[in-house]
Formats: C-alpha cells, structure tokens, sequence
C-alpha cells in the first residue's frame, strides 16, 4: 500500500502517571505483558504497512522505544524513531518530521491505540473517495475514564462518556462536523451552509474520533505550513479541514507547489485525480456537496475538499491507553472480552499462565487472567481477572482482583489488591490491603498499610 | 358466545377501545394571514379554484377517504360565503362524514379558533387538525397507529407533525412551495421533534443550537430538506394547551415552539414523514402555482381534474397532460400546449395560443392571445391580442385588447385592464382600496383589522358595488383607458422580495444574485470573521462572539453589586463572617464566578464601605479602612488561597484608585502597606504584580511607582519578613 505511517507515540503523559516514567514512555507501558506500540505496530503490520516513522516526545523516551522496536522488530519493520521536543502537540510532531513525507497518503496513528479494525478498510475508503482526510469513528467507551469505581448512583444518571460531537451526512460516509475537547458540552453551532449542502446532517454523540487519520500528503503539509498556530491534528488540522471543505483553500494551493517537483508529476497527478473523480463518482453515491447549487448551476466552480469517516463496527475492538482507568479497562479487554488481540493462546480455564510460573498449592488462577513467565506464589492465592507480570514473587494467601502487576514485583503474604496498578520493582509488604490505588515504580509499602484511591509513588 | 367473551376481555385490557371514539377532524376554513390578498379580501382563501375546483374540496375529499368521520369547519373571515357553499355542495349529505361548522367572527389567530373549538366540548379524542388549504393523499393510518402507540407510552407525546422531504433552495432560502426554509432537529430513533425554525436568520451563517439538546441524545439529525406539510395528529390535551397559553396564537410559531422549549410540562411533538404520497399547503401565490402544476401533473393522484369531479362537468385527460371539459369552442388555428385545463363552455379564438395553463368556466378568449403559465379563472373576457405571463386573473376580470400582463400578476374579481395597457410585474390589481391600516410588520397579521375588513366586506356588497361603480365611469383609471382597479402599492421594501412568492417562476438575475451572496457568505466563514466552530478557539481569542463577552461583563457588574449589597448588609445587620462568606460563595456559584473574582469583588465592598463611612481627612478614610480591614479581613483572606487572588486584589485596588483618585490615590502606598501587615497581600504577590505592570503603558505604571519604595523596602529585607 501506498501510505506512509507515522506513530505519534507521544512522551510521558501526565495523565498516566505514576504508571509511566522516562525509562517507561506511554509508548512502552505494558499491556497484557507487552508494550501498548507493540499492538499498533503488528496491527500495521498486519495491514502489511512496514514502513513506519516512530514519534517520539523527548529526546531520553524516544531512546528507550527506539532500543526496544529495534530488539523486537529489527527484522519485521522498516522503522524510523523520530525524538520531537516535549508539547510540541500532535501537529508539531508531523511538522517536525514533515522532511521525511514523501508517499501521496499519510496514516496517523496513535501509539496508544488498542484496535482490531482493519485498517485496509480506512485506507481504502480514504482512497475510494480521494479524501483529504478520513478519520476512523468507533463507539465511544461505556465507562468514561472520569468515571471512577467510586463514584456512587449520582453519576448513573448522566449519559455515558462523551468525547466528539460528531456530524455526518445522510450516508454516513463523510464528516461535516466535529466538536472536540470543551467544545462538546458548548452550544451545538452548525453551519447553515453545510447543512444547505447536504440537506440532512446526523449529529453523533456516541461516536469517538479514534485518532487515527489518513491524510493527503501535500494537503497536510500544506495546513501544517500555513497555519504555524495549529497545535493539534484532533483539535485544530481536522477541525479546518472539516469546516473549510465547502471552500477550500488547500487544493488549489496545493496544484502549484507540486510544480516545483517538475511538470511531469503535475500532469500526472491532474490526471490521477480526474481519474479518480470519475471513479469516486461512479462508484458512490456521489458527494452531495458538488451539487451544493442545485439544479440552477453556476459558472463559478467553488473547490471543494472531502473529509470522510470510516466507522468501526461495534463489535470492533477500538480503545486508546489515555488514562489509568483505560490502562486497567485494556488489560481487562485484552485478556477478557477482545482476547484476540493479545496474540496469545488461551488454556482451557480461558487463562494464559507462562509454564515457567510456579504456582503454590491450593492457589487458584481463574478465567481471564495473566500470569507471566517465572513469577511464583505462595500457597493458597486467588487471582481473577488480573495480569501479573515476569518474575513477580507473591507470597501466601494473597488475593488479586481486577488488578495489574507489572514486572519484578514483591507482594508480601496476605495481601489483597482490588481495582489497582502496581508498576515494576514494587515492593508490598506483608498484610498490605490496597483499593483502586496506583503504586508507581520501585515504591515500597509498608507491612499492613491500608489504602484506597491512592497514588502511591515515589517524590 | 365465545368469541364474545374473547372481545370483552379485550376491551377491558383495552381502555381506548371502550368508548370509540370516531376520529374526528379540525378543518381551519382561514389561514389568517394575508397572503392572498387582494384576492382574500373578496372571497376566503379555501374558496379559491385550485384546478377549477375550491381547495376546501380537496381537503375534505381526503379527510372522507383516509377514514376521519366527523369534521368541524372553523370560519372566521367571509364565514357566511364559506357556509353557503358547503350547503350547497353536496359535503352535508355524505354518509359516514359529518362536516359541521363552526362560525366565529372574531377570532384573529389559529389560537383563537381552537380556543373556541375546545370551549364547544366537541373533540373528545385525537384528532386530525389541517387547514382548509393543504392537499394529500396520504395514508392516516400509520401516522396514527404511531401516534396512539406513542401516546399509550408516554402520555406527554402530544402532536405528530406530518414531513415530507423536499429540499429548499440554498441560495434563495425558501422551498418549491415558496415557504421559508426550514431547519429540524429529529431524534432519529424516537422520531421526537427536538427543534423547529422556520424563520431562520438568513444573515446568520450558523445555527445555534443549545447544549441541552446533544447532552441528552446521543445523536440527532439536522434536517434542512423536510417540509412541513401542515397536518397535525393531535391529542386533546392540544386544545387545552391552547387555551392554558392564551397567548398561543401561531400554531408553528407559538405552540410548536412553545412546548419544544417549555420542559417544564414534557410535551413532546414527533414527527411521521411520508414518502411516496403528496401532501402540501398552499401558502402563497407560489405554492398556489406550485401544487397546481403538481396536480395537473397528477402527483396528487387521486386528487386530479378528471376524477374529482364537482361542476358535474366530466374533464377528460388527453395527451401530454391536457385536461379538457366537454363543451369548449376552440378554433382550429388555436393552440392549446401540454400541461393544459381547460373549463366547459370557454371559447378560444384564431391563433391563440396557451401552454402550462389553466382555464376555468365560461371563459371568453379572442383571436392571437399568447396565454402562458396563467390561472384564468371563471367567466373572463380576454380580448383580442393580449399576452398573459404568469398571472393569477380572478372571476370577471376584462382584458381589452392588446393588453399585456407582465409576470407575476393578480387581477382580483372584475378588474377590467384597458386596451393595449400594459400592467406592470408583480402588481396586485383590485377594485378595492388597498387596506391603509395594513403594516409590513408581521405581528399584524393577528390584528383585530384583518378580520375586521374580511367581515366588512361580508356585510356591504353593496357598497362594493357602489365603489365599482365609480371607478368604471372614470375614463382612465389606474388601469388605461376605461380600466376599472387599483393597483396596489407595494409597502416599502416590500417589492424587492415580491418574486419570492409570486405565481412567475424566479427570475434568473434574482438567483444568480443570491447564488453571488451565498459565495459570499462563504467567503466570509473562511475570511475567519466567523466564529470558529472548533479548534483555534481559544479562550481569550478575539474570535469569541460578542454577545458572550457582553454577557460576561454584565455578569461580573451585577456580580459585583450583589457582593456589595451583601457586604453592607452584613455590616448594618452584623451578620457573621461565616455566614457573609456562605453567602457569597453561593453568589460565585449562581454567578459561575473564580475565587479571585470574589477577592476583587469583596475587595472593592471593603473599600467603598470605608470611603463611604464619614470621614474627614486622608487620614480619616485611612483610619476608616484600617478599622474594616481589621473587622472583615478575614471574609477577603478566604478568598486569598493564591497569589493570583492577592494580584487581583492589588489590581482592584489600583482600578479603585484610579476612580476615587482624589481621596485613594494619596493614599495608595499607605493602604498597601496596610494590606501587607494584615498579611491581605503578601510579598510575593505585590512583587509579581510589579513585574506584571514592567511592560505596562507609563499611565498604567503611576501607582507601581508610588508603591516604589515599598517594593524596594520588600526586596531589600526579605529574610527579616520571614522570621516575623
């Protein structure tokens, strides 16, 4: 295929800590016992997209990624680890590694995308329709990451998450408006002249942005070029993209500058996009925006771009790593529901227990659970639902419920862990009780302490 | 017996099966509005021909053959003539349909009628409420299967509005039908109305919809290409609405809207679009012409000339889509085009020439008359030579020869236009005076006038026949020689948008124009002048509308009164400070206010209430403010968490300073003091808010350097602050 890929694999969120620190950027963060990138970039793989560009924030994270792809894919993936300063945002990252675009068609990805939809079906309607950009829609999570466990029937009442306000026209094949971030709970202000356009506009609070795009290679770079203000893709590219597609600027700058390249291509190009206007046009039910004006006609041809969507099943796995209560849902999801995605083969108690684990006696591990190569507990434990990492040591009678246990963790006898993430090198002593806590790495918990919605995590 | 027993037992379950009751009809024999006029002025609208046929008829065939049994038929203006005719048609005698009438003289509204409709106790069920204008063929029994489920469900589902889709013209805002453009929002799994605008603000590019809406579905769909088709479903609770709101007067405007955004009662309204079958009302003179070309074309099948028949005179259908009567007289030169009715006992002279009309009754048309797009009605005269385009020609109207109707003209009953004058586009021709009172404002509409003129007019025909009278002996009238009318002049503004509704088909310039200003506007959204839908948003950017911010500075103003009233009142009532504190957050909270607003705001309270206290000197107002420093210091200090509190309370101050400069700017660096040893502001705070002021304009840095040796004081000894 014919798409360059990059990876936005961000740096170390402030949202995930303590979970994640410079030796362990979101990008490595493990789930189901291996680094949430290691899902995008086999899901790429799959795609037979092997020609990646790894973004990276932070010049000490991006070392740590590019050391681990280049252990774990040396021989898989073409793949190039890019370092981009911190908060430069998601558009400051494709700026900075605009040099190295060179295919006719981007695909942005999120690092910390968790997904089985094909991505040959994003690409193929970015292609169909000869979009500027084409944004993957899924449904937005039931559970909203805010949503803590603790939150009592107050919050029942309110609608579950709401990320996107997502407009589509009547086929549900393009995108006519997006409101992100705060702009979901303003006022909804739609254009009237789009909805003049298509007539009917579908307005989705249920669908999400995935935050993976296909996107025009010159257009995209064009954007980026012009409007050095834009920080984000979600928040500032797709947005001017979505609203200046009735009018837009992009094509017609975009013809010229391929000039540069010599006459040769702009031909060429011209006539791949008549080509391919004639092939969108027979085979859709043509963009209803072309026919903004009617029967009436006019001489003056208005340009017009297409953003389109392509929207996951709901059966389709699609979920991003953003926050802790995603990180502990994941884990869940991928050793649970969407166990496909894992790449493991589960056992007949539908759990995966590494045969170099050593179990003590009476110690249970039940359906959907993970335990990981060369960990060992004591006798009479009980784990459900819960991933535990390589050589963890856990002692006797402890119990670990909806729970991850990272590598190298010490658990002391009669422990019990609920709802929580313990990160590497963790050290719980004996009796500890935690709940719905976060322990960040290398921190030690003393004998018999108990918590509850704790961050537990080194200063 | 068994099959009794099965029956009974189904009624019980069944409670609206136990009195059944016949599905009855409200028929609003009066549009209210002034549309039609001058026409309206002399006869009601639903007596108008439409096809030859008066439109009451089509409304009333369609009710009788999608099952309503009884139906009531409200007249207001020229009551008697809408009465009389139903008399005399045979609508009285139908078995299973009982048309019944109701008269009233001084209704000015739809509310008004159905005010009075619930006051006679005659609707006792749901009922199809229609006015005596609209035309279909659709099929009830769906719409009210879903609307009686609906209802059974949830008994606040009130009304189901009829839609059809049919898409309005971009560029010139309004539909086929010639009816302003219409923008819905639909839930599209319940099909609940969640959004209705009619009269949408066409300079403004976007539509605004409040947040409520998306928060509470999770998807809804816009609708711009839906017509509202003017048949309603309703329950009866609708007619005590009606009279529950006495202000309800428009039945889309006031009651539509008024339940979508009353929540208080949860009065829902949904929707049933139809599809395939026809359903349209008759507004104004476009959708007059509209719905006419619609029947001849027969999409509103059964509803066509040659089955509906009421003149007793059977039309038969040609080919190419021409109706013709049994007895017309038509030279063998004449040419009569596709698309064609034409009416028993009408003449058509040598060389005429007639395409896309229709003819009524006993129509006189001489030699080389070009007849093109024009609803002649009954017994006209058109003499020789004359060229209609596009006109409406009422009743007895004489056309001398050689005349020239331009397009887009209404020649009201027994207007007679002289020999070889040529009446100019868009004019309203009648014998009567144009009504002074008429005003261009909407509003009026509903004035007491309009029905007041229909029923004068009612009584004294033979006044009219007195003012024709005069007018025809005058030699040249308004109208050329031996002419008989007035040519209504157009309110002011009024004729530029005369082609928005006139039978003539919309002038090419006019639609290029409006094309020119919808490029326009676009141009405008992406010059950036618009306020960005998403994205580049920022909080403090110039972008942010302007009614936002003017709402803000209301707010903090009022804001800030209310905080200073409660902080007098709890100096004169000597309420505590805790309790002055509750309050004041519950002020924050309704005011949607930060903490450094409160510090600001509780701030400038302390300090009026000192300059406000007697005093006699500086120094008296710097006693003053020490005493009510040290009183109510602790209320300020609760809102002091930070230093940007602290900032702002200084900045208050300087903004205090600058407009009390007589008695607080002397004493500015003495206060400030002050309000450091009080720890009010602590040193950072007043370090930063020099550093703040370093880039500021030199007017703006008087009082940084007032406090100079202050600061200087505070940056020199900074330990010894510390170990105090």
């Amino acid at each position: 295929m014919d798409f360059q890929v990059v990876v936005l694999g961000g740096g170390v969120s402030k949202k995930l800590l303590p979970l994640v620190s410079q030796e362990l950027p979101n990008a490595l963060l493990p789930v189901a016992n291996r680094p949430v990138l290691s899902y995008v970039l086999e899901y790429l793989e799959l795609s037979n997209l092997k020609d990646l560009i790894v973004v990276v924030e932070g010049e000490e994270a991006a070392v740590h990624v590019g050391s681990w792809i280049s252990g774990a894919y040396a021989d898989r993936l073409h793949v190039e680890v890019a370092a981009v300063p911190e908060d430069v945002g998601t558009a400051g990252a494709i700026r900075a590694i605009s040099h190295h675009l060179t295919s006719k068609d981007i695909l942005v990805v999120s690092g910390d995308l968790v997904t089985d939809v094909p991505l040959g079906a994003v690409a193929a309607t970015h292609r169909r329709h000869d979009a500027v950009v084409t944004v993957m829609l899924c449904s937005a999570p039931i559970s909203g990451p805010s949503e803590s466990v603790s939150s009592g029937g107050k919050d029942k009442t309110k609608k579950p998450g709401r990320y996107d306000l997502i407009g589509l026209d009547p086929t549900r094949q393009f995108l006519v408006h997006i409101a992100t971030g705060a702009e979901v709970d303003k006022d909804l202000r739609i254009h009237k002249s789009m909805l003049h356009a298509v007539g009917q506009i579908e307005i989705r609070a249920d669908l999400m942005d995935a935050h993976l795009y296909a996107f025009k290679r010159s257009v995209l770079q064009e954007v980026l070029d012009q409007k050095s203000a834009f920080h984000s893709l979600k928040h500032d590219v797709l947005p001017y993209l979505v609203r200046s597609q009735l009018k837009s600027e992009v094509l017609l700058n975009g013809v010229p500058q391929e000039e540069e390249n010599g006459t040769e291509k702009v031909i060429s190009q011209s006539n791949q996009q008549m080509l391919s206007q004639i092939l969108a046009n027979a085979s859709e039910s043509t963009f209803p925006l072309r026919h903004a004006l009617g029967p009436y006609g006019t001489t003056s041809v208005r340009n017009t771009h297409k953003c389109c969507v392509y929207i996951a099943g709901s059966s389709k796995y699609c979920t991003r790593l953003n926050s802790i209560q995603a990180y502990s849902d994941i884990n869940r999801d991928v050793i649970g529901e969407a166990s496909h995605l894992s790449g493991y083969s589960f056992s007949a108690q539908n759990n995966i227990i590494d045969p170099s684990a050593e179990l003590g006696a009476k110690t249970t591990v039940g359906p959907h659970c993970m335990l990981g190569e060369g960990s060992q507990m004591g006798d009479k434990c009980s784990v459900k639902r819960s991933v535990i990492g390589r050589h963890c040591r856990i002692g006797a009678n402890v119990k670990v419920v909806n729970s991850v246990v990272m590598n190298h963790v010490t658990i002391g006898d009669s422990c019990s862990i609920q709802g929580s993430v313990i990160c590497s090198n963790v050290q719980l002593q004996e009796r500890v009780v935690l709940k719905d806590c976060q322990v960040g790495a290398g921190f030690v918990v003393t004998a018999g302490s108990e918590c509850k919605g704790e961050v537990l995590a080194k200063k | 017996m068994g099959v009794q027993k099965k029956n009974a037992s189904r009624v019980s379950e069944d409670p609206d099966e136990l009195v059944r009751v016949p599905l009855q009809a409200i028929l609003l024999a009066d549009s209210f509005t002034t549309k039609f006029r001058p026409i309206t002025l002399e006869r009601p609208k639903v007596l108008l021909p439409l096809v030859n046929v008066p439109m009451i008829n089509y409304t009333l065939t369609w009710l009788e053959s999608a099952g309503v049994e009884e139906v009531f038929v409200f007249c207001c203006s020229h009551s008697k003539q809408v009465v009389n005719y139903l008399e005399k048609s045979e609508w009285f005698s139908q078995p299973n349909f009982t048309v019944t009438t109701i008269e009233s003289q001084n209704s000015v509204s739809a509310g008004d009628a159905l005010r009075l409709i619930y006051e006679r106790n005659v609707v006792h069920g749901d009922f199809v409420l229609i006015s005596g204008d609209t035309l279909s063929n659709m099929s009830l029994t769906q719409a009210l299967k879903e609307h009686k489920e609906r209802k059974k469900k949830d008994s606040n589902a009130v009304m189901t509005m009829v839609i059809k889709r049919s898409k309005a013209n971009p560029a010139i805002h309004q539909s086929r039908l010639g009816t302003d453009e219409l923008f819905m929002a639909i839930d599209p799994n319940t099909k609940q109305l969640l959004y209705y605008e009619d009269k949408a603000d066409h300079s403004k590019g976007t539509l605004h919809l409040d947040k409520s809406l998306h928060v509470d579905n999770p998807s809804l769909t816009l609708h711009h290409d839906k017509q509202d088709c003017y048949i309603d479903i309703c329950s009866p609770e609708v007619l005590s609405l009606f009279t529950d709101n006495f202000d309800y007067q428009h039945l889309r405007r006031h009651f539509v809207k008024g339940l979508l955004v009353d929540d208080i009662m949860g009065y829902k309204i949904f929707v049933h679009e139809i599809h395939s079958d026809y359903a349209a009302r008759i507004d104004n003179f476009r959708s007059y012409d509209t719905v006419s070309k619609d029947i001849i074309h027969r999409w509103t099948y059964p509803l066509v000339p040659d089955v509906m028949n009421f003149a007793n005179t059977a039309m038969k259908l040609e080919r190419q889509g021409m109706y013709r009567a049994s007895e017309i007289s038509q030279s063998q030169s004449a040419v009569v085009g596709p698309f064609t009715v034409i009416g028993s006992d009408t003449k058509i002279g040598n060389n005429t020439k007639i395409t896309n009309s229709v003819i009524g009754e006993g129509c006189k048309i001489g030699s080389n008359v070009v007849i093109e797009g024009c609803y002649i009605w009954n017994n006209i005269v058109i003499e020789d030579g004359c060229k209609l385009q596009h006109a409406i020609v009422c009743d007895g109207v004489i056309i001398k020869s050689g005349a020239v109707l331009e397009p887009g003209i209404i020649l009201s009953f027994k207007v007679v236009v002289g020999p070889e004058f040529v009446v100019p586009p868009y004019s309203k021709v009648s014998l009567l005076q144009k009504p002074i009172e008429e005003d261009s404002d909407e509003e009026l509409e509903y004035a007491d006038s309009t029905s007041a003129i229909g029923s004068q007019v009612d009584k004294s025909d033979v006044e009219i026949v007195s003012q024709v009278d005069n007018t025809h002996f005058s030699p040249v009238s308004e109208l050329g020689m031996g002419g008989a009318g007035h040519v209504w002049s157009t309110c002011e503004g009024g004729h530029e948008e005369e082609w928005r509704h006139s039978v003539a088909p919309i002038p090419k310039d006019k639609i290029l124009e409006a094309i020119k200003t919808m490029e326009d506007d676009m141009e405008l959204i992406h010059d950036g002048s618009f306020l960005p839908t998403s994205g580049e948003l920022k909080p403090n950017s110039n972008d942010s509308d302007d009614d936002d911010l003017e709402d803000s500075r209301d707010d903090s103003y009022y804001f800030e009164k209310e905080v200073e009233a409660t902080f007098l009142r709890a100096v004169h009532e000597n309420i505590q400070e805790s309790h002055l504190i509750l309050e004041i957050n519950s002020l924050k909270l309704s005011y949607n206010k930060l903490t450094a607003d409160c510090a600001g705001a509780v701030f400038y309270a302390m300090m009026k209430y000192a300059l406000d206290s007697p005093h006699n000197s500086a120094d008296g107002l710097l006693q003053n403010v020490q005493v009510v420093f040290t009183k109510w210091k602790k209320v300020l200090r609760s809102y002091l968490t930070d230093i940007d509190e602290q900032i702002e309370v200084i900045l208050k101050f300087e903004e205090m300073c600058s407009e009390y400069a007589k008695e607080f700017a002397p004493l500015f660096t003495k206060i400030l003091h002050h309000l450091y040893n009080e720890d009010v502001v602590d040193e950072d705070a007043i370090l930063s808010w020099e550093d703040e002021k370093k880039d500021a304009d030199e007017a703006d840095k008087v009082f940084v350097k007032q406090a100079q040796k202050l600061i200087q004081w505070l940056k020199e000894a900074p330990e010894e602050d510390d170990d105090e």
